[in-house]
């Protein structure tokens, strides 16, 4: 009897997951403000208190930067928040982004060893828990930082990847300027991942953070116009890293794309994230507003886009893509937010042609019905038009998210920089180093459109390579 | 924040002419190249194209037309203030070379654009004639410089308060009757005047480069805002331009797309009129 108590005793007491509150659809889908509104202290520390502190913890191992997660997670447990931000801080300068983009279901949640039963720890949670407290809350805390080296590092690029690097080498004890083509840092960070996501605030706080550690910042800044690589090394830097990301848009290249209201998804976020055209007139920036919209593509940044469309004030919203659900390249979390507030998915579709009025507006939208082929390259089953599907969408604003190359603007003005056939820099996926003397790149720019903690962990790898060539020499 | 070193207001106060110090850019622009600027916090960022600079003294000088909200704003901007963000030098440098008669037509502030590929043109050895227009004598700019950088220089005006007149595609038609080995033409300006110039030049098979001025976000080719229709291909004005074969430049679509935010950009300039 007392055998077959004990389990069930346990169970009863097991603490599920906890969630983290949310803004209702209905309310959210009009408005920027943030979705997701974090944990409180005490649900913090209930969350924490699931983790089992496993002493070769698979989390670790499912982060690409090796945060420290079960010893971070014990010290909110303990209620130590800012014994908490130090550890997360160690190994990432970015956790209050990272807790909130982070596909942790195929990283460090992905890993936990709850999760193979159960739900995981939710790890990207209580590391935004920390982060938000140490901003709101917390008292100025820097980590220590290395004795000076002498050893100067330029990064070109203030996203992800060159944000990580920074804080990295700054650590070490080098001295880093990180420069920036747009008016503010944080690249995909603040132009990219809109405000209901990712707020701006809290990019430009973890920035900061890396400035009141001694990283400069200089914005308006375009490497490879107003100074090429080779003249950052004159001006006697030692090494420098690339962090450029993968900024040029793909088209559907179908008739009628220049029409007025086609907009990539980078010139649609842009003008609505980092310009905050949905503040206009307000601020300066304008954007077409559309009633009835189309976004062409399934990743994260077609969510956005829609989601977007949806605040500005659409009455109808509609992801269009070519094959079906199961291929969408989103997270799961994304599709289902935009399906709660209401946007409508096209499967099996794709575009055409665009239609316009005589004053080169686009009005609608030609498209044709897809059935699934033998698979692709790719190992994705390939989409194969049906003959005779055509169909026509209203459609008053159109946003193309099919994706995003590799923007040449800084590779063509530095020779002795080896490219793949795609534009993208060679990098050893080891070190990060490039065919080029003292020249280092990870994120986007290598690998193509990628997350951002992929990023991320290219930086943190870049970083100790610079560090040991820095300190070594090779 | 990029200080305003010197100011000075030209045609009836429409057009304003602005040296910022820019030490960077100023050492590294060449003719044909621009700038983005955002005056402020929650200004929009705006293309315009150098009109000159002066490396030495670390300046680059724009000329705009108050037209709408934001270069109204930029107009409010004082000698010891500045812009928050000046980026570049953007774009491509126009291509110079000698091929031996030219021909320069500009119209508006499109003379400012002009003004240095001008120059440029005659210094690498060039015979070149200058045609300048504007509505009326008032709103003429840059008369004094124009003829400096070129070697003879004709002025239009619609009204005929000044020079010929008539339109720049009058002296620009006498220019090629003249002088039938003319080997270049650069014509910048309003996009009719630009799409009628090109018109002409087609017929007497001159090439002719123009300077586009699609609407423009970051500058740097990363959103396509300003793509533009060469030769039936899709380009980025802000990184494969701004200057493109003007035979080869789909005016048409680029005069739409220029329409884009009429009304929002009313709204905006009508909020800002008011305060």
């Amino acid at each position: 009897m007392a055998e077959e108590e004990k389990p069930q005793k346990e169970k009863k007491e097991k603490i599920p997951r906890q969630k983290m509150p949310e803004q209702d659809p209905q309310v959210r889908r009009r408005n920027f403000d943030e979705v997701p509104l974090g944990l409180s202290p005490e649900l913090a520390q209930l969350e924490a208190s699931r983790c089992l502190q496993c002493k070769d913890p698979r989390c670790v191992k499912g982060c690409p930067v090796e945060v420290d997660i079960p010893g971070f997670i014990k010290l909110v447990a303990d209620g130590d928040y800012v014994g908490a931000i130090r550890k997360i801080w160690e190994k990432n300068a970015l956790p209050a982004v990272c807790g909130r983009v982070c596909p942790q279901e195929i990283q460090c949640e992905g890993m936990c060893i709850l999760g193979k039963k159960g739900e995981s720890v939710g790890i990207g949670n209580l590391e935004r828990f920390a982060a938000d407290y140490q901003r709101l809350y917390g008292k100025p805390v820097l980590p220590p930082k290395a004795d000076p080296t002498g050893k100067k590092v330029a990064v070109v690029g203030a996203g992800p990847s060159g944000l990580t690097v920074a804080g990295d080498l700054i650590l070490k004890g080098h001295d880093v300027t990180v420069y920036e083509a747009l008016h503010a840092p944080g690249g995909v960070l603040v132009y990219g991942i809109p405000e209901f996501r990712l707020p701006k605030e809290i990019v430009a706080s973890e920035c900061n953070y890396l400035e009141r550690l001694g990283v400069k910042i200089i914005t308006n800044a375009v490497i490879g116009r107003i100074e090429t690589v080779d003249e950052l090394f004159e001006q006697g830097f030692d090494a420098v890293f690339l962090g450029v990301g993968a900024g040029l848009p793909m088209f559907l290249n179908v008739p009628g794309e220049n029409l007025i209201g086609i907009y990539s998804a980078n010139e649609y976020l842009t003008r609505a994230n980092l310009m905050k055209a949905y503040a206009f007139p307000e601020y300066d920036t304008p954007i077409v507003v559309g009633k009835n919209v189309v976004v062409f593509g399934a990743g994260n940044v077609a969510m956005d886009s829609a989601r977007v469309a949806m605040r500005l004030g659409a009455d109808r919203v509609r992801i269009v893509y070519r094959r079906s659900r199961a291929e969408m390249p989103a997270r799961e979390a994304e599709i289902h937010h935009a399906e709660e507030e209401g946007i409508e998915f096209f499967l099996l579709t794709a575009p055409t042609k665009f239609i316009g009025d005589d004053k080169g507006r686009v009005t609608g939208v030609e498209c044709l019905k897809m059935e699934l082929g033998e698979p692709d390259a790719s190992g994705r089953r390939r989409p194969v038009p049906i003959p005779g599907s055509e169909f026509q969408l209203e459609c008053d604003l159109a946003v193309i998210s099919v994706g995003a190359g590799a923007n040449p603007l800084l590779t063509k003005t530095t020779p002795g920089l080896a490219l793949n056939k795609w534009g993208y820099i060679v990098a050893d996926p080891k070190t990060g180093k490039t065919t080029k003397k003292a020249v280092w790149a990870g994120g986007d720019i290598v690998t193509g459109s990628a997350t951002v903690i992929l990023a991320m962990g290219a930086g943190r790898i870049a970083a100790n390579s610079i560090h040991d060539y820095l300190t070594m020499g090779w | 924040m990029f200080e305003i070193v010197a100011r000075e207001e030209m045609a009836e106060g429409t057009v304003v002419s602005n040296w910022i110090r820019a030490p960077k850019i100023a050492q590294k622009a060449r003719p044909g190249q621009f700038v983005i600027l955002r005056a402020n916090d929650t200004g929009e960022r705006i293309p315009l194209t150098m009109a000159d600079t002066d490396p030495d003294k670390g300046l680059i000088n724009i000329i705009y037309q108050v037209v709408g909200k934001s270069t109204a704003l930029f107009k409010t901007l004082q000698v010891g203030q500045g812009f928050q963000d000046v980026i570049g030098p953007l774009g491509q440098p126009t291509h110079v070379e000698k091929v031996g008669k030219v021909v320069c037509v500009g119209g508006g502030t499109g003379v400012a654009v002009l003004h240095p590929i001008t120059r440029g043109l005659k210094q690498a050895g060039n015979h070149v004639f200058a045609v300048i227009g504007a509505r009326n004598k008032d709103l003429l700019i840059l008369e004094d410089r124009m003829r400096d950088a070129s070697h003879e220089l004709f002025v239009c005006t619609d009204d005929g308060s000044y020079g010929h007149h008539g339109f720049v595609t009058d002296m620009l038609k006498k220019i090629l009757d003249e002088n039938k080995d003319v080997g270049l033409a650069v014509c910048i300006g309003p996009v009719p005047m630009m799409k009628f110039c090109c018109k002409m030049t087609k017929e007497y098979n001159v090439k002719t480069l123009v300077s586009l001025n699609p609407i423009m976000v970051d500058g740097t080719g990363m959103c396509g805002c300003c793509r533009v229709t060469v030769g039936g291909e899709r380009k980025f004005a802000c990184v494969d331009g701004p200057e493109f074969d003007g035979h080869q430049v789909d005016f048409e679509e680029l005069t739409a797309r220029l329409q884009s935010y009429l009304e929002q950009e009313k709204q905006s300039y009508d909020i800002f009129k008011a305060k």
